[in-house]
């Protein structure tokens, strides 16, 4: 019928512009956070001091991963960061104390971080809690327990393993490696797999994803799961570039990875959400500190700085839906 | 046609609507409407589900504004902007679904914003109590004032209404359906009320699907048609006539459905479905059992609420059910087991398109591929390749009018969005089709292309149960016809027996005073 009128997307010609500006906003952001840095600071734009950055966002940019899986659905999760801690101990633990073989310590850490993440995501779809009430349980229990087993003091990482905080060649850090592959393997996960595009089914509309035969109970297991995996990962990058298992480490990571989320243009209500945002928005939040120290302003005013530059991105996010509709 | 007759009754003009235009994304509800309302005149305004009534009342009480076109008032013209100004303006609007706080008392309710104080401030009860009793006199209503809201039935509900419409000393008198869910001697003394107030000088617009009222109270009547205000005519109209202004085309070419000379073999097999009450999950329905072979479409029809819907979820495995058995193929299906019923070959496009239906921000092919996600995985990895060339398949083949794959499906009309929500369970494999009031709010074009589906999906040997409230629907498009009311299975009617009357027949045959509204269901698009 002729009165159907459709509203093409992207049609006016005068607003490509502004649109590919929103489009690619974090992309955008952190380039000219680069160039500010690089103008205001010599000492900023030199090879060393960018795989710096690398190595500081390499911890936020693998919890961060896992995060966008939750956040994509819908959900979120408030425990990666003591997930991490635990898993970490865990490893410690059971290589020192437990006298198991390295690869199986660190095999052992993986399956609590996964384990925290799958009761988690019992909580949310079977309990039916809200997933902001399950993963903060989870967070005061899984920093609990690296307390527990640790007596609270940091255990020696296994030298083996505590390579993973060493660079490659001399030059090239491990955890920069660790952070793409993972950047990778979340990337696949979400565009390619099953439990990936149900994660955009959930967080963009449950009840249609339910109605179209997604498990979608199941599936939120397997996405919490995979949120404590990452965790457990970015938890062993983290000690070995400390060479020790801290109880307290991570804490509050969980906020840098959501903020990297978000930054990286993921919506909290569910449905939207990339790897590659994710890790620009990891990217930016090292960048700005990496580049707030070398001008040497204090970590006060940096909390501020950061703390802008979150709401800034959040803002011109809802400016880009906005335009899009 | 006929103009503005010397022969009608009523006096001044109190009201004149001018070419208004209204357009919602995807539909054009309006398109240049004229209506002229006097005082002391009952104006019908009539046309088919989705013809603009709706719309257009909503203007005129302050819910939609107009694109084009004016509106005047005591000739002069005015803007509606909310429904205070309407108030001011003395337009008062009585929707189907009525505006009361089931808590309140009666008197608290008509004067609810407005309550009279007392030097000090404070409400003055006894003078609201007083003027309340006075205002339900008016309009015969029997009840104290300070009776609850919530312990009236439906039919003082609305008298309830209109007491607060004449409490605001109201111009001009909007009823949406008043009498759809009335019995007759309910109807008779509505009608006794409105006689008065448009002998007290009162105009009011009444809508109607109930071509005998028209004759018994109307004045005059205008007739919309897709968004069109087709013309104006006494309301001594033929009926035959006022049907064809209505509908503007002939049956046959409306419901193109083409009967298979024989039906295949059952496919869907229920019996003794049973849900007992308890409300969590909806309403109960009682030993519901039917057939639906291949080949067939069998429709669903009944009142709001009769568990139409009910049945059709608990079949699809979306909600569990205490008792009965649900075969497909003659084998039985797990209870409340989605994806078991979805393996079996059912699918089910749900009545709440946007909420139920569709990722709304997700692109056509992520909508389109969502049922057949599982099937498309292989080795672990989703064929994306091969899901983007079935879903632009089954995009060409709906007709889907979209600017590409990868276009959101919250931006398509309701029509297209619609036939999304289709397209994903053909890619599915699926042979039982359950449509839950698949045309509503969608135009007359991308209704008949839906038809068409349908009809193409029989003829493929695959089966469709449809549940509409819309009754020239269901009898146009259904081979078969069941009737629910009040949780059962109360009749089965076909070929020539299944008419609008014998249909209504059975499914307000346990009880007419019933909150259930047959007509809200009729007309419940946003666009209406």
């Amino acid at each position: 019928m002729s009165a159907e009128v459709l509203r093409a997307p992207g049609s006016v010609s005068g607003q490509w512009f502004t649109r590919a500006v929103l489009r690619n906003g974090p992309l955008g952001g952190l380039i000219a956070l680069v160039v500010v840095m690089a103008v205001l600071s010599r000492d900023f734009l030199n090879g060393q001091n960018l795989l710096n950055v690398g190595v500081q966002a390499s911890v936020t940019a693998i919890l961060a991963f896992g995060v966008t899986f939750v956040i994509v659905s819908a959900g979120i999760d408030l425990s990666v960061g003591s997930v991490a801690a635990l898993s970490a101990t865990v490893v410690a633990w059971a290589a020192t104390s437990g006298g198991l073989p390295v690869w199986m310590a660190v095999l052992l850490g993986l399956a609590v971080g996964a384990a925290a993440g799958l009761v988690s995501g019992a909580l949310v779809a079977y309990g039916r809690l809200p997933a902001f009430i399950a993963t903060l349980a989870m967070l005061s229990i899984g920093r609990g327990l690296a307390l527990v087993i640790s007596g609270g003091s940091p255990i020696a990482f296994p030298s083996s393993v505590g390579r993973l905080g060493d660079t490659l060649g001399g030059w090239l850090p491990v955890p920069v490696l660790v952070m793409v592959a993972m950047g990778l393997i979340a990337a696949l996960v979400l565009a390619r797999t099953y439990t990936g595009r149900a994660m955009f089914a959930i967080g963009g509309n449950e009840e249609a994803a339910r109605l179209s035969g997604i498990d979608v109970k199941r599936r939120k297991l397997v996405i919490y799961a995979l949120s404590g995996l990452f965790a457990a990962v970015a938890g062993i990058v983290l000690a070995a570039r400390l060479t020790s298992a801290q109880p307290q480490a991570a804490a509050g990571y969980e906020l840098d990875a959501i903020a990297a989320v978000v930054i990286g243009g993921a919506s909290l209500s569910g449905g939207s959400g990339k790897a590659s945002g994710t890790l620009i928005g990891a990217l930016i939040l090292a960048v700005l500190r990496n580049g707030l120290n070398l001008l040497s302003v204090s970590a006060f005013w940096q909390q501020v700085a950061t703390g802008l530059v979150i709401a800034l991105a959040v803002l011109l996010d809802t400016l880009r839906r906005r335009s899009a509709r | 046609m006929t103009g503005v007759n010397d022969d009608v009754p009523g006096g001044r003009e109190l009201l004149r609507v001018e070419g208004v235009t209204k357009s919602f994304p995807g539909v054009r509800a309006l398109d240049g409407v004229d209506l002229s309302l006097r005082a002391g005149e009952v104006h019908v305004l009539l046309g088919e589900n989705g013809a603009g009534k709706s719309t257009l009342i909503k203007m005129l009480s302050g819910a939609h504004r107009p694109d084009e076109g004016r509106i005047l008032v005591d000739g002069e013209e005015v803007a509606i902007r909310s429904a205070q100004d309407a108030e001011r303006l003395g337009i008062a609007t009585i929707y189907q679904e009525f505006n009361l706080v089931p808590g309140l008392t009666v008197a608290e309710n008509i004067f609810l914003g407005r309550q009279p104080r007392t030097s000090l401030g404070l409400i003055d009860k006894r003078a609201m109590r007083a003027r309340a009793a006075e205002l339900l006199r008016r309009v015969r209503l029997d009840v104290s004032p300070t009776t609850p809201v919530a312990e009236l039935g439906i039919a003082r509900l609305q008298m309830v209404e209109i007491a607060k419409a004449l409490s605001l000393d109201a111009r001009v008198l909007i009823m949406d359906e008043p009498t759809a869910v009335l019995t007759s001697e309910e109807v008779a003394t509505l009608f006794g009320i409105v006689r008065e107030l448009r002998a007290s000088g009162v105009g009011i617009i009444f809508i109607t699907h109930h071509l005998e009222e028209i004759a018994a109270l109307g004045d005059r009547v205008t007739v919309l048609r897709d968004g069109r205000s087709v013309t104006e005519v006494p309301a001594g109209t033929d009926e035959d006539e006022l049907i064809r202004l209505m509908v503007g085309r002939d049956i046959a070419e409306q419901y193109p459905r083409q009967r298979p000379e024989r039906p295949g073999a059952p496919l869907l097999r229920v019996r003794g479905l049973t849900r007992d009450g308890g409300g969590r999950q909806g309403a109960a329905f009682r030993d519901v059992g039917f057939e639906v072979r291949a080949g067939e479409v069998v429709g669903l029809a009944g009142l709001v609420g009769a568990g139409r819907t009910e049945v059709a979820r608990a079949l699809f495995g979306v909600d569990r059910y205490d008792a009965g058995t649900v075969e497909v193929d003659g084998r039985v299906l797990p209870r409340g087991d989605v994806r078991a019923a979805m393996r079996a070959g059912v699918g089910l496009v749900p009545e709440d398109r946007k909420g139920q239906g569709l990722l709304l921000d997700a692109s056509l092919r992520d909508n389109l591929t969502l049922a057949r996600l599982e099937r498309d995985t292989r080795g672990g990895l989703v064929d994306r390749r091969g899901q983007r060339r079935a879903a632009a398949e089954v995009a060409a083949r709906l007709k889907v009018r979209m600017s590409g794959l990868e276009q959101s499906a919250r931006t398509l009309s309701g029509g297209n969005q619609q036939k999304i929500v289709i397209g994903k369970w053909l890619l599915a494999g699926t042979r039982l089709l359950i449509l839950d009031e698949p045309t509503r709010g969608i135009d007359v074009g991308a209704k008949v292309e839906i038809y068409r589906v349908v009809n193409e999906l029989t003829a493929a040997g695959c089966a469709v149960l449809m549940i509409s409230s819309d009754l020239p629907e269901v009898l146009g498009m259904s081979d078969r016809v069941l009737v629910m009311a009040q949780g059962r299975l109360v009749g089965e009617l076909s070929g020539d027996a299944a008419t609008q009357d014998a249909v209504m027949e059975l499914a307000v045959r346990p009880a007419t005073d019933t909150k259930n509204t047959y007509e809200s269901a009729m007309e419940g698009s946003d666009v209406g």
